[in-house]
């Protein structure tokens, strides 16, 4: 395995993404609505503006949480309290949905797409193994979606903290939970997920296949991703790293079998069945 | 370049001149079409061959196992003495490569592009040779703007350019032409041309006689996936029209068919080509030029007005619808206008391995 083709490869698609202003200018705008409109809103609506009506409802649905839940919340008004269980809790999905569709919306097109562009043909020419390029590629469709999450979440962070912070006795965020979520839980499902895109990208004949097929297939993730990642901030810490270590050998598996189904034959487009 | 370009070791060690490329039996289906079917090639070392034939006549299906990038279902194939199938990178590392679409990444400058492939092709410290590269093919202007600006002859001088930057013992092009205006073809011809001079061989894929014309030290002459015949254009021609080829019309036409029989006529027979009263044009193959005058004056004596008597130089069309008519014929029992393709059909039956070509003991 040689890996400067494979960061060759990654290097060479996210230099072509960069230019596709059309594919990335909806990602950041997606990220800003999860990220920094919808929790601003939310929690400013709480804490600035003292909507007393929904802070009630909201403290009466913090009695469903689990009991180790409860008593992480922290603040002395109802306030306070109802902002940190949201800021902690109710978002914990959107870290996991915006890499999700971010990394299926590129990972769908790259090998379905070099063959579409004739370039495949060239890939298929080249010395560079198929493992490499499938490394490269599913490196580069990882990338973009996991680094607008991280990009997301810091200023989720800042926005958590400034707004709640006051409320709760000072910046908070990230809680432990959260940094398990970011950094143990969400890749493996970023990486599992992409696994199947990608071989949906090497089966499908074109673009738009892709895109369909890939909504298809990782939808039941996304809901899976979005339960595991909510029970991870819930349970305990353990519980966490139990998820995201199961996540890891499934993806793990998933990669390995992902690899296979990329061929030359495939980059040319005339393997049978596509 | 590699001093064993074209060489491979024989049973007792030595080196033994081979062909760069030796397939024998090629054979590869998708689904229900069969690609290639039974498919030769030996290509020799410094040489331009060009695979000529019709759309789906599984030229670039052959260019994809010489390098690898498909494997046959049967058959077998020896590039530099290595099977592409299990030492594909080491051959694909020494091959430069045009398909029929350019291949290039629109979304990148040039510059990207040329460095993408000498970073796959494992090149160090390669600003030097891209720049030699596309000033060879002058596009050096070109390289910062993206190429999805590019026209079609700027793609194709590009893609040229990323096949010879790392100096590939053997380029392979695949209707390299396509899509050009007739002086951009003409100057990539050029181009292709001058690749020999270097000492690279090139195998040229075309669906286009005129490109191959003048162009080609040796024609494979492919259709429904299998060689009709191969050599050189002059060998064969000559193998078809073994002497002198003179074209006659007449007023009328009908009376040269006397000319069938008659001293010196090798062959005889109507082209295809219409003639002045709207009859075939009359071919003649004569075993020297001189009898034409005799066979005028035998025309005049009975008072045939000729209207034209065109000695004739065949060229590559001529051999290439000989060729696919001695093949109809054929099929039909017949082998008029050529020579016995079913001959070139049955070698196959008892045709050396390609072991026996490159000198390779396995």
């Amino acid at each position: 395995m040689n890996w400067s083709r494979i960061w060759t490869v990654t290097r060479t698609d996210l230099k072509q993404l960069i230019q596709a202003k059309d594919f990335w200018i909806p990602m950041l705008i997606l990220g800003g609505i999860f990220f920094l409109f919808v929790p601003t809103i939310l929690l400013l609506s709480i804490t600035a503006i003292g909507d007393v009506h929904a802070v009630a409802q909201i403290s009466q649905a913090l009695e469903v949480l689990p009991e180790r839940a409860q008593a992480a919340v922290r603040g002395d008004t109802a306030a306070g309290r109802a902002s940190y269980a949201l800021a902690v809790y109710l978002f914990a999905p959107v870290a996991v949905v915006v890499p999700l569709t971010i990394s299926t919306a590129v990972g769908a097109s790259t090998i379905v797409g070099e063959r579409e562009r004739g370039t495949g043909e060239f890939l298929a020419h080249s010395p560079a193994a198929v493992k490499e390029i499938y490394l490269g590629k599913l490196i580069a469709s990882l990338l973009p979606g996991y680094a607008t999450t991280l990009l997301g979440f810091g200023i989720y962070s800042m926005v958590v903290n400034l707004i709640v912070g006051p409320e709760v006795g000072g910046w908070f965020f990230p809680t432990r939970e959260w940094w398990v979520l970011m950094l143990w839980v969400v890749p493996p499902f970023l990486a599992l997920t992409l696994s199947i895109v990608l071989r949906l990208s090497a089966r499908v004949k074109s673009t738009a296949a892709a895109q369909q097929a890939s909504g298809l297939v990782t939808l039941p993730l996304i809901l899976v991703a979005y339960s595991q990642s909510t029970g991870a901030l819930f349970g305990a810490a353990s519980a966490s790293i139990w998820i995201g270590a199961i996540a890891w050998i499934i993806a793990l598996a998933g990669l390995s079998r992902g690899m296979k189904v990329v061929t030359r034959a495939r980059l040319l487009g005339v393997a049978d069945g596509i | 370049m590699s001093c064993l370009t074209g060489n491979a070791r024989s049973a007792d060690g030595l080196l033994v001149d081979a062909p760069l490329v030796a397939a024998r039996g090629l054979s590869r289906s998708f689904g229900d079409v069969e690609a290639l079917s039974d498919l030769d090639l030996t290509v020799p070392e410094g040489s331009i061959t060009v695979l000529l034939g019709p759309n789906g006549a599984g030229k670039t299906t052959a260019i994809r196992m010489i390098t690898g990038a498909l494997n046959p279902d049967r058959g077998e194939v020896r590039v530099f003495g290595l099977d592409p199938g299990d030492e594909g990178e080491d051959v694909r590392r020494r091959c430069g490569v045009v398909s029929a679409k350019p291949a290039l990444y629109d979304r990148l400058n040039g510059w990207d592009n040329l460095a993408y492939a000498a970073e796959l092709y494992g090149l160090r410290d390669y600003d030097t040779r891209l720049r030699g590269a596309a000033a060879r093919f002058g596009i050096e202007a070109a390289l910062t703007k993206m190429v999805g600006g590019y026209s079609t002859g700027m793609k194709t001088r590009l893609a040229l350019a990323r096949s010879v930057m790392h100096d590939p013992d053997l380029l392979l092009y695949d209707e390299p032409t396509s899509g050009l205006d007739p002086e951009s073809s003409h100057a990539v011809l050029e181009l292709i041309r001058s690749m020999t001079d270097d000492g690279h061989t090139v195998v040229m894929c075309t669906h286009l006689l005129l490109e191959a014309e003048g162009l080609a030290d040796q024609v494979v002459v492919l259709e429904d996936g299998t060689d009709l015949i191969s050599g050189t254009p002059q060998d064969l021609t000559d193998q078809y029209w073994p002497g002198v080829v003179v074209h006659m019309d007449a007023e009328q036409p009908d009376m040269l068919d006397r000319l069938e029989h008659a001293d010196g006529v090798i062959a005889y027979h109507r082209s295809a080509e219409e003639g002045a009263r709207g009859a075939g044009v009359a071919e003649l193959q004569l075993d020297d030029l001189g009898r034409v005058p005799d066979l005028i004056t035998l025309l005049a004596a009975d008072g045939v007005r000729l209207t034209r008597v065109e000695p004739r130089v065949p060229t590559l069309e001529d051999l290439y619808f000989a060729v696919r008519e001695g093949r109809s014929a054929f099929a039909e029992g017949n082998t008029l206008g050529g020579p016995d393709v079913a001959a070139r059909f049955d070698r196959r039956r008892t045709a050396p391995s390609v072991n026996d070509l490159t000198g390779v003991e396995q």
